[in-house]
């Protein structure tokens, strides 16, 4: 069974948002990274960017297979975790911590509606 | 001998393969800003080692030749000796390919052009595209010209989520966005979905026919009916031709544009030992735009049409790789047209034979009678006890079969996916043995999982560490002279 915080929201896509104030920070699950195995390498957008709800904002790359990392929330990517260039294990190893991608100022914190919280989350990962 | 040395890690500084007299330098011929100011760093053996080194590794191999490989849409088949002995034919060989009036070279052309015509339905066709991807490129971009010239400027192409990788990447490579079409229960093109993304601004829609879960498209004519009254075109991706080669067309089905794979369908050698060739044809239409040149027959003489204003232009060196369209037209002629049916129909029944006989064993996520190649899952086996994809496929190589396609489908269409494709130049026997290893296999995640993830057991080199070899790669590449 993989882990699922509490404080979490969730898209559909296996992407989390943890929502603080006006920012939310992103990050996939533990039973996305148990899926995709052993990850490699990330392509992460700038500071500056601007990411949509529902629409890819950057490449994840496992040994197995490449996935696009749905953004949960939309608004302009305030921080990057710029470890990850250097140590992408850092997603397989804490998903919601140290392996946490980019941080976003929300442009429409009234988006959150179209998320999960972690037990209506914990039904799709079980299906 | 030693088989973890590189070339460049055997033999000693100064030793040659053959003792050349020393060159005599004028001084003159040469430019000074174009010598080299230390020489090449190249490997420095005997030929005695160098003839070692290369049998040795020739022996590691794991090909066609040598083991069943079942990887599917890969269509991994025998390559008939009697192609090689026509390819060598010196005067065929020999022949300078700038000679570009040579009308046998060009009859050659010709008819296999005739006979890819024949069997896709189909009214012209380019050989340049030196592969799959390559032939891809070309026909997106002949959608591209097309579009042009009626001045349209569409910017989407669409691509059901289970379609081969090069899809998408060759509608990028273009200049096309790319919008992906959800699949059905059945591994099917889902045709709402279709529907809801076709709008004046879609360009075309990629299909492969068989699609890759090996599943027919049964709804194809309503599907290019929906796509040409939207003003796009069809692209059909050949890689599953064999499937129904000489059964039916892809032509007929209403695509515009196609690619086939001649090193899949017509057994030209791949896999490492191409090259490919991945020829275009297209409908009436199109034709103006085909790269140049095209053949032509003029009575009894064939000839090179360099005079195509609305060509694209060239895409390769000369006309691909001509080499591949002798042995291709060698194995059309010796099958004939009731050969090619004979050769859809093993390779279907060969699949569906395996399908049947793994289907209590392992789960198949679309749950459709397959083609010429299935989709198998073990999700069955990594809920039970852990076990993945990579596992089985690395158990097979211990029992002496190249392990499928995995991870294909991708994960987000179904889990732990393995496409196998037999394909039609399996024994009866060869085929049963694979059935009861995938079956025992079966068994032994059950029973000994720990046998699967350390699997494989019997070959030079264990499990290699993909991970930390794609994270941290050590490059022992290194010469003496860089």
């Amino acid at each position: 069974m993989s882990d699922i915080p509490e404080d979490l929201l969730f898209n559909s896509d296996h992407d989390w948002v943890r929502i603080e104030g006006d920012t939310g920070t992103c990050g996939i699950t533990d039973y996305a990274q148990g899926e995709l195995g052993d990850i490699v390498f990330l392509e992460l957008p700038e500071p500056g960017d601007f990411v949509t709800q529902g629409e890819s904002y950057g490449i994840i790359e496992a040994v197995k297979t490449v996935s696009d990392l749905i953004a949960p929330v939309s608004g302009e990517v305030v921080d990057v975790n710029i470890q990850l260039t250097d140590d992408a294990a850092l997603v397989n190893d804490e998903p919601y911590g140290e392996g946490w991608m980019i941080q976003v100022r929300l442009s429409d914190p009234s988006e959150t509606e179209f998320l999960m919280d972690a037990h209506a989350y914990a039904g799709l990962v079980d299906e | 001998m030693n088989r973890d040395k590189l070339i460049f890690e055997r033999g000693a500084p100064g030793r040659r393969c053959v003792a050349f007299p020393a060159a005599v330098d004028s001084g003159t011929e040469i430019p000074e800003t174009m010598r080299r100011d230390v020489p090449p760093g190249l490997p420095e053996v005997s030929e005695l080692e160098l003839v070692r080194h290369y049998t040795a590794l020739s022996q590691m191999n794991f090909s066609i030749d040598t083991h069943f490989y079942p990887l599917g849409s890969c269509t991994m088949k025998y390559n008939p000796r009697v192609h090689e002995n026509a390819a060598r034919i010196p005067q065929i060989a020999g022949l300078h390919p700038l000679s570009e009036n040579a009308q046998p070279a060009l009859q050659i052309l010709w008819e296999m052009e005739q006979v890819l015509k024949a069997v896709s339905g189909m009214d012209g066709f380019t050989f340049q595209p030196t592969a799959g991807a390559q032939g891809e490129f070309v026909g997106i971009s002949l959608i591209a010209a097309y579009h042009r010239a009626q001045g349209n400027t569409k910017k989407i192409v669409l691509i059901p989520d289970s379609a081969h990788g090069t899809n998408p990447a060759t509608a990028a490579i273009c200049g096309y966005s790319v919008q992906a079409i959800k699949s059905t229960e059945r591994g099917t093109v889902d045709v709402e979905d279709l529907k809801a993304h076709l709008t004046e601004d879609v360009a075309g829609l990629m299909l492969t026919n068989p699609n890759t879960f090996g599943v027919f498209e049964d709804e194809i004519e309503d599907i290019a009916a929906l796509v040409h009254d939207a003003g796009g075109l069809l692209y059909y991706d050949g890689a599953n031709l064999n499937a129904f080669l000489g059964q039916c067309r892809p032509g007929d089905m209403g695509f515009d544009v196609v690619h086939i794979n001649l090193h899949k369908t017509f057994t030209t050698p791949h896999g490492g030992g191409g090259p490919g060739s991945g020829p275009v044809g297209v409908k009436q239409a199109l034709l103006p735009f085909l790269p140049l040149p095209v053949v032509l027959k003029e009575g009894n003489a064939f000839k090179l049409d360099f005079d195509r204003p609305e060509s694209i232009g060239k895409v390769s060196s000369f006309y691909g790789n001509f080499g591949m369209v002798i042995r291709a037209l060698v194995y059309a002629k010796m099958l004939g047209a009731e050969g090619m049916r004979r050769t859809s129909e093993m390779a279907v029944l060969n699949a569906n034979y395996i399908a049947a006989k793994l289907d209590p064993h392992y789960d198949r996520p679309k749950n459709a009678q397959p083609m010429h190649e299935m989709v198998f899952s073990a999700s069955r086996q990594k809920k039970a006890n852990g076990i993945t994809a990579t596992d089985i496929a690395k158990r097979l190589i211990d029992y002496g079969v190249h392990p499928p396609t995995i991870y294909f489908p991708l994960p987000n269409v179904a889990p732990e996916t393995m496409l196998i494709e037999p394909t039609e130049t399996e024994s009866l026997e060869q085929v049963n043995d694979f059935i009861e290893a995938m079956i025992q296999i079966a068994k032994e995640a059950e029973e000994n999982p720990d046998l699967l993830k350390e699997a494989p057991h019997a070959t030079p080199v264990r499990r290699l560490d993909e991970a930390t070899a794609a994270r941290k790669p050590i490059l022992r590449f290194k010469t003496n002279n860089p």
